[in-house]
């Protein structure tokens, strides 16, 4: 096929006039925008051209023990005695003005996370906003989430991001601690920090009581002065495994409470009935979405024998199609490599995986000169023991296998030590039921695949993590069952 | 006849195929690559007349119109065929001499397909006497719906034998088919059978064309081009009347079967007031405001 067209399409960039960034910001403690004590900035930048965005100041130890602080005393204070209802009504409000700014959250999302306009419009914002609502809703009605018990709330809880949905994790962080009565100090992700920022002024704007929310900003220490202060009752961190593993070290025998939102290597099966043309979005969505920066990315693909090549020519021919560029163009399916640091690392892992024998396969399209850029790209002619097969690249690389057999896929799909997620394609639906039940993963999808909802629960087994965030299950990690 | 296991047996899960309508409908054309599209769009039009009432004067205006589309710009494109009932054919042939237009005629009893096939035949030889350039014939929903595949695709290879070197679309009278597995194993059986054109719908039964069908018709073609290596053309049908629309299939075929269908030759739009949309559309792209549809002529 020849997607090489002499019918293009013009540029159609989403305008950011409307965008206020300021140069710079400062860290959100007690309801007030402050310096750290060090007045140390560091710098964001724009993923897709290099360009600076902001100065954002880094938390010092001092500033994360005076945020646990202003979060120790409204937690005390004000936010664990005030009336569930009250406290739905903020979370309420925080709900709907992410809605009436979402332009302006999309836009920023954007910039300096290099996530299509899209994505971030259609997905992100959306999703950042339903999640207050729904835990919103909660608020008042924990007796019902846990009959015949009561709860109470944990105390201060230290939150940890990551930077592939910065305020969309930030939102599933926040509402359903707010919701059962805790206090937060969040920290946002070093490269992402922008979206978080402007939802601290929001926060103001709702005069949700001083010290409810914090946020202060910096990279692995500010993360770890939170882990570490003996006044934080929970850390809820989302990000790699090492990380995850170091969290858990530091906590244990400190009685915190903790869930770990972690890597994954999700295997994404198609069977022979699959309807194939379907699966293939599946497919492109599943490793795609977000440049292949999310954890539940369906990054093992797996094919059944008889229909493999088609399959993979389809694939191929959809590939061709993508259209990979400027994140606020509203056509835009692939934006930028979210850091050079995360762009050096796919670079080693394709590296890795031709010097392996992998046969790798790439969009042909044209990626920007400035900027972090991948093609998206995927590899055949790899098994269980290729490191490409083994290990989360977190980027825009799929690695396929085949396989004959029902159980010869489950056995493959369950080698890893990881188990986040999984999708099964098959129009019949007791092999769904059977698959959905063998693989270790969290989250099975079936004829679809990243689906998310405030409603269902969202987590790992094994190396993936532990607890449970979204729905009802959200919930347990930040009470106390009485 | 069924050969490939894949291509026969694939299935299609609806759902999804809406998630990929909306996805592929999203993209935002503008500028440029609208006048580009708008232009194009028109050089694909069938410009459609199959009513009962239907008159020689009729027929003959619409044929000065399709080769007159808009006065005012005179470097616009021709529509790319007239389609009218049997009987027009040698009015809509004498109209459209000399101007390139080619002149299309539905046959084998259309829009139900009831008859005989061998009055079907008779009128397929009829209207292919008559000088017609390209044959709309519609399938045996009704043998489809049996389940008699075979029978199906037997008529439309006879008709495409009938037919000879003229051009045959086969209409699969989507509404009728109820779902979209139904669509692509009807798509596969007449491209298998001979048809150089596979259509979505006469017209006369709703829903017509509508953006899930066409998708999977699309695939299809697709399917088997890399099947067989040969390429079939496209023609969705009725309930197109907005240049809006139509830039948007266009945009479906560019992504799912690229550069080589994006002309007359491969696809083209079944419709009868789609061309003064996409006038008033391309008018609007050069004066910056819409004019009144009274600037348009009606025929």
């Amino acid at each position: 096929m020849n997607y090489k067209t002499d019918w293009v399409y013009n540029p159609a960039p989403e305008s950011a006039d409307h965008v206020r960034i300021q140069e710079r910001y400062d860290l959100f403690i007690n309801g007030k925008f402050i310096p750290s004590v060090k007045n140390a900035y560091f710098k964001t930048i724009n993923p897709a051209n290099e360009n600076k965005l902001a100065q954002v100041a880094e938390a010092q130890k001092t500033d994360v023990g005076l945020a646990v602080r202003a979060a120790k005393k409204a937690y005390e204070n004000i936010w664990s005695k005030m009336d569930p209802s009250e406290r739905g009504k903020y979370i309420f409000r925080i709900a709907r003005l992410i809605q009436e700014r979402a332009r302006e959250f999309a836009v920023i999302e954007s910039l300096d996370g290099g996530k299509p306009i899209r994505e971030s419009r259609d997905v992100d914002i959306p999703l950042a906003a339903a999640h207050f609502f729904y835990y919103a809703g909660w608020a008042d009605k924990l007796e019902y989430a846990f009959p015949g018990r009561k709860t109470q709330p944990v105390g201060v809880a230290g939150q940890i991001i990551p930077w592939n949905f910065p305020l969309l994790m930030a939102a599933w962080k926040l509402a359903p601690a707010l919701a059962t009565g805790n206090t937060v100090v969040l920290k946002p992700a070093e490269t992402t920090p922008l979206t978080a920022m402007k939802l601290a002024e929001i926060i103001q704007e709702c005069e949700l009581p001083p010290g409810v929310v914090n946020i202060v900003n910096g990279g692995g220490e500010t993360g770890q002065a939170l882990v570490e202060h003996p006044d934080v009752d929970k850390i809820a961190f989302t990000g790699s495994t090492e990380v995850g593993k170091f969290i858990m070290k530091t906590v244990a025998g400190t009685g915190k409470k903790y869930t770990l939102e972690l890597g994954g290597k999700a295997a994404n099966i198609i069977f022979e009935d699959a309807p194939l043309d379907q699966a293939v979005e599946g497919i492109i969505t599943g490793i795609f979405f977000n440049q292949g920066h999310v954890c539940c990315a369906g990054s093992r693909l797996f094919v059944q024998e008889s229909v493999a090549e088609t399959v993979i020519s389809k694939l191929k021919n959809r590939m061709e199609t993508l259209i990979v560029g400027d994140p606020l163009d509203k056509n835009t399916d692939i934006g930028a490599i979210n850091s050079k640091a995360q762009l050096d690392k796919i670079k080693m892992y394709v590296d890795i995986g031709q010097k392996e024998g992998g046969e790798i396969f790439q969009s042909s399209c044209n990626l920007p000169k400035k900027g972090y850029w991948h093609a998206p790209s995927l590899f055949t002619g790899v098994s269980q023991s290729h490191r490409v097969v083994q290990e989360e690249i977190f980027g825009p690389v799929l690695a396929i296998q085949s396989f004959r057999t029902v159980d010869e896929v489950i056995a493959k799909a369950n080698n890893t030590p990881f188990g986040l997620s999984g999708g099964v394609w098959t129009d019949k639906g007791s092999k769904i039921f059977a698959l959905s039940k063998a693989i270790r993963a969290g989250v099975i999808w079936a004829n679809t695949f990243n689906k998310f909802d405030p409603s269902s629960p969202f987590g790992g087994y094994k190396e993936s993590g532990l607890g449970r965030e979204g729905g009802l299950e959200g919930l347990m990690p930040y009470v106390h069952l009485v | 006849m069924l050969a490939n296991k894949s291509m026969f047996s694939q299935t299609v899960d609806q759902v999804n195929v809406q998630e990929r309508v909306a996805r592929l409908f999203s993209r935002s054309i503008k500028k440029e690559s609208k006048v580009a599209a708008l232009n194009n769009i028109l050089s694909m039009i069938d410009l459609t007349t199959l009513e009962g009432k239907d008159s020689p004067g009729k027929v003959r205006q619409l044929c000065y119109k399709a080769a007159h589309l808009h006065n005012q710009f005179p470097d616009l494109p021709k529509v790319a065929a007239v389609c009218v009932f049997p009987p027009m054919v040698p009015v809509a042939k004498k109209a459209l001499r000399r101007t390139g237009i080619k002149v299309a005629s539905v046959a084998t009893a259309f829009p139900s397909g009831m008859s005989t096939l061998a009055a079907k035949l008779e009128e397929v030889k009829a209207v292919v006497g008559a000088g017609a350039d390209e044959v709309d014939m519609v399938i045996s929903r009704g043998a489809f719906l049996r389940g008699e595949y075979d029978r199906v695709g037997e008529e439309i290879a006879k008709v495409k034998e009938t037919c000879c070197e003229v051009h045959l679309k086969v209409i699969l009278e989507t509404g009728e088919l109820v779902t979209l597995d139904n669509v692509r194993i009807a798509s596969i059986l007449a491209m298998n059978s001979g048809a150089d054109f596979i259509k979505t719908s006469t017209g006369k039964v709703f829903p017509a064309a509508t953006p899930p069908v066409v998708l999977i018709m699309l695939e299809a073609i697709r399917d088997f081009y890399l099947q067989t290596g040969k390429k079939i053309g496209m023609k969705p049908a009725g309930g197109i009347s907005k240049a809006k629309l139509a830039v948007q299939y266009l945009v479906m075929v560019r992504e799912t079967l690229g550069q080589d269908w994006l002309c007359s030759e491969l696809f083209r739009f079944g419709a009868s007031s789609l061309a003064n949309d996409v006038l008033m559309q391309i008018t609007k792209q050069f004066t910056g405001v819409y004019q009144s549809t009274n600037y348009f002529s009606l025929d």
